[in-house]
């Protein structure tokens, strides 16, 4: 995955210098071990500053939300699906976007290996499938495969879905997983336990919005947590209140996550916020047979009607 | 400088005899990180730590804190009054605080509690809290605290310091709090300060060479103010930014609170809970104008507040100590020790 900058910074050149777009989207180095900032580049010389690694696990799609500009895109799998369902919500505009797709073998899980070291981890070097963690008095090299976020784990998109270029050949992609055991687990706790697990899920949330604002599906003008007249949600740490936002805002994102984990990765308390949106991907998998972000040809089955759609739930 | 020797072995049963005139609040390991918790009585803190994912500010500070109750029936006299909520400001003891927090308190406190403004809730919280400090033998790769105006042995805003030394602790007694600290645990083998001080020394000029990242901010005050505002860098600055909250919540010297009345029924509470300059609601106002509408014009208050306006207002330096939780948590890695490096060295 080393070897796509070369074609990333190659591409994102040429589309400056022949002026297809106003600017590039991408990764610049972070100052911390396992983070990378996302930057824009206006200027080919700038293109330098572009990288590429397994620590790009935050959606880019998030940065194009009513931008007005031509615009270059680095794009994973999972970005890419998330450009679908933009444009299909009208938030860009598809002939403004030359996307420069990734094929992608998964980002690593930096809540995951900081937790696995009582030391704190200094650098993280990537080679091959290999990942070599090191800080005082440590030097560990772990598998990649086996410190991946766990949406990437379970990614069956790994390709872009739509792209204008791609910077390397496709990946074999991730298949005969079992994508929602831990979902079936919680489907099958009584609501009491269910209640109880999702009270200790929520017990450390600060309502930072860290996983709202790191989601590209987020981008109403006013959240409804935000909404003052009506006020529906109380402010404080009141456990209601907490479940309330996460329990909506998950709704809100049914038919339209593709999974990303952005709002997992963003998490500063390192709350499995996936539980949630999960459950939801895999209602609509089942009840309308969809995966958000594959075409620009079709709604979103939430926001469509078609005769044929379940409705056991009425009585 | 009175030093006190504190043996490890004597650690569980001096803070056994404390609860019986404080409430104890220390570093507990609660997932993958510790935070700052009531500890029950035989639970103790967990001393092996490089610090909380949350700062100590909400031991004086809670995120969410009742002010007052009210009642909307009618039908009672008191109907629409506030009432002044009990709390408990019963002695209690931060254990474990890192000399960073520690310091932080002191810059709330310009906010807090100043000759025009006194808060309270925050002043009769702070007052009946006693710092116990732990110096930082290790510091992390994301402390620079040393270039802003604090360090891992620092002493300002502690009541005491304490050093880990393998077997024992020394306890360098800062004030008088700290001394009857002490004293309610019983720990009263007091060493010999001259050498106490010499080790404890030593231990500090070895921590501080371990902090290897630096900030300058010596350019801050001399800038216009005006000229920094309009700065051209502060659209890469902000182009990451999410807009959450997680750099202020973790902050140890972010202060800003909303209040709210919450009612249920006929019956209601008044209460405050932080806030962030992060978020357009912070600035919304009621006739749906918002003068920081943008990310970019956000992003920009909370640096220019750290760095430039608190250093203009209370000319005690930056709003900051430097405890790199903002650096290591932020979702999208904006890094404020660069920030401060592109407003100091700014020329327009």
């Amino acid at each position: 995955m080393l070897a796509y900058i070369d074609k990333i910074k190659e591409i994102s050149n040429r589309l400056l210098k022949e002026g297809k777009v106003d600017m590039v989207i991408g990764f610049r180095k972070g100052t911390v071990p396992m983070m990378n900032e996302p930057c824009f580049v206006k200027t080919p010389e700038d293109v330098d500053n572009f990288v590429w690694d397994s620590n790009c696990g935050i959606n880019l799609a998030n940065y194009l939300t009513n931008r007005k500009e031509k615009i270059g895109i680095v794009a994973k799998g999972c970005d890419s699906r998330n450009i679908v369902t933009h444009v299909i919500e009208n938030k860009i505009k598809r002939d403004q976007l030359v996307i420069i797709g990734v094929p992608c073998k998964g980002m690593i899980d930096r809540h995951k290996i900081e937790a696995m070291f009582e030391t704190e981890i200094q650098d993280v070097i990537e080679a091959d499938d290999k990942i070599i963690v090191k800080g005082q008095g440590l030097e560990k090299t772990l598998n990649k495969k086996d410190v991946l976020q766990d949406n990437c784990a379970l990614c069956i998109h790994r390709n872009p879905v739509i792209h204008d270029e791609l910077v390397g050949d496709p990946v074999e992609e991730q298949k005969d997983l079992d994508r929602y055991e831990d979902v079936r687990k919680i489907e099958f706790m009584s609501p009491e336990e269910k209640w109880r697990y999702f009270d200790d899920l929520l017990s450390t949330c600060i309502r930072c919005y860290a996983c709202r604002n790191a989601c590209p599906l987020c981008y109403c003008p006013t959240c409804f947590v935000d909404e003052s007249r009506p006020q529906w949600v109380g402010k404080s740490q009141d456990p209601i209140d907490t479940r309330t936002f996460h329990f909506l805002r998950a709704y809100h994102c049914a038919g339209r996550c593709t999974d990303c984990g952005a709002c997992e990765r963003a998490c500063p308390m390192g709350i499995k916020v996936r539980t949630f949106t999960r459950k939801l991907e895999k209602d609509c998998l089942e009840l309308f047979d969809w995966e958000a972000g594959l075409t620009l040809e079709e709604r979103p089955p939430l926001d469509t009607y078609r005769p044929d759609d379940p409705d056991d739930f009425i009585k | 400088m009175k030093v006190i020797i504190i043996n490890k072995e004597a650690w569980a049963g001096g803070l056994e005899r404390l609860y019986d005139s404080f409430r104890l609040f220390g570093p507990v390991k609660q997932d993958e990180f510790h935070i700052f918790k009531e500890l029950s009585k035989g639970e103790l803190p967990d001393m092996n730590l490089l610090n909380t994912r949350l700062s100590a500010k909400s031991m004086v500070y809670p995120q969410s804190e009742k002010m007052f109750e009210f009642t909307l029936d009618e039908n009672r006299d008191d109907h629409h009054m506030l009432k002044e909520i009990h709390k408990d400001y019963s002695p209690r003891a931060v254990i474990g605080i890192r000399p960073c927090d520690a310091k932080a308190f002191l810059l709330v406190k310009a906010n807090f509690d100043s000759p025009e403004y006194k808060d309270p809730y925050w002043i009769k919280s702070y007052e009946s809290t006693t710092l116990v400090g732990y110096a930082c033998n290790n510091p992390s790769s994301t402390c620079f605290c040393t270039t802003a105006g604090c360090g891992p042995f620092h002493e300002q805003g502690l009541d005491l310091l304490l050093v880990d030394a393998w077997d024992h602790y020394f306890a360098k007694v800062i004030t008088e709090k700290g001394e009857n600290f002490l004293a309610a645990a019983g720990w009263s083998s007091e060493a010999d300060s001259d050498t106490a001080c010499d080790e404890i020394e030593t231990m500090r000029q070895a921590a501080e060479a371990k902090i290897t990242t630096r900030i300058s901010t010596d350019k801050l005050k001399d800038k216009n103010t005006t000229e920094l505002f309009e700065a051209p860098f502060w659209e890469d600055v902000a182009f990451a930014c999410i807009n959450c909250g997680t750099c202020t919540y973790l902050c140890p010297t972010c202060w800003c609170f909303d209040i709210q009345d919450e009612t249920f029924g006929l019956s209601g509470i008044r209460m405050r809970n932080w806030d962030s300059c992060m978020y357009p609601l912070f600035t919304l106002h009621g006739s749906g104008h918002n003068p920081r509408d943008t990310k970019r014009q956000r992003i920009r208050q909370r640096f220019m507040h750290k760095l430039k306006y608190y250093v203009d207002k209370y000319e005690d330096g930056i709003q900051c100590v430097g405890c790199g939780r903002c650096i290591s948590h932020c979702p999208v890695n904006i890094d404020i020790r660069k920030v401060c490096t592109l407003m100091n060295g700014f020329e327009p």
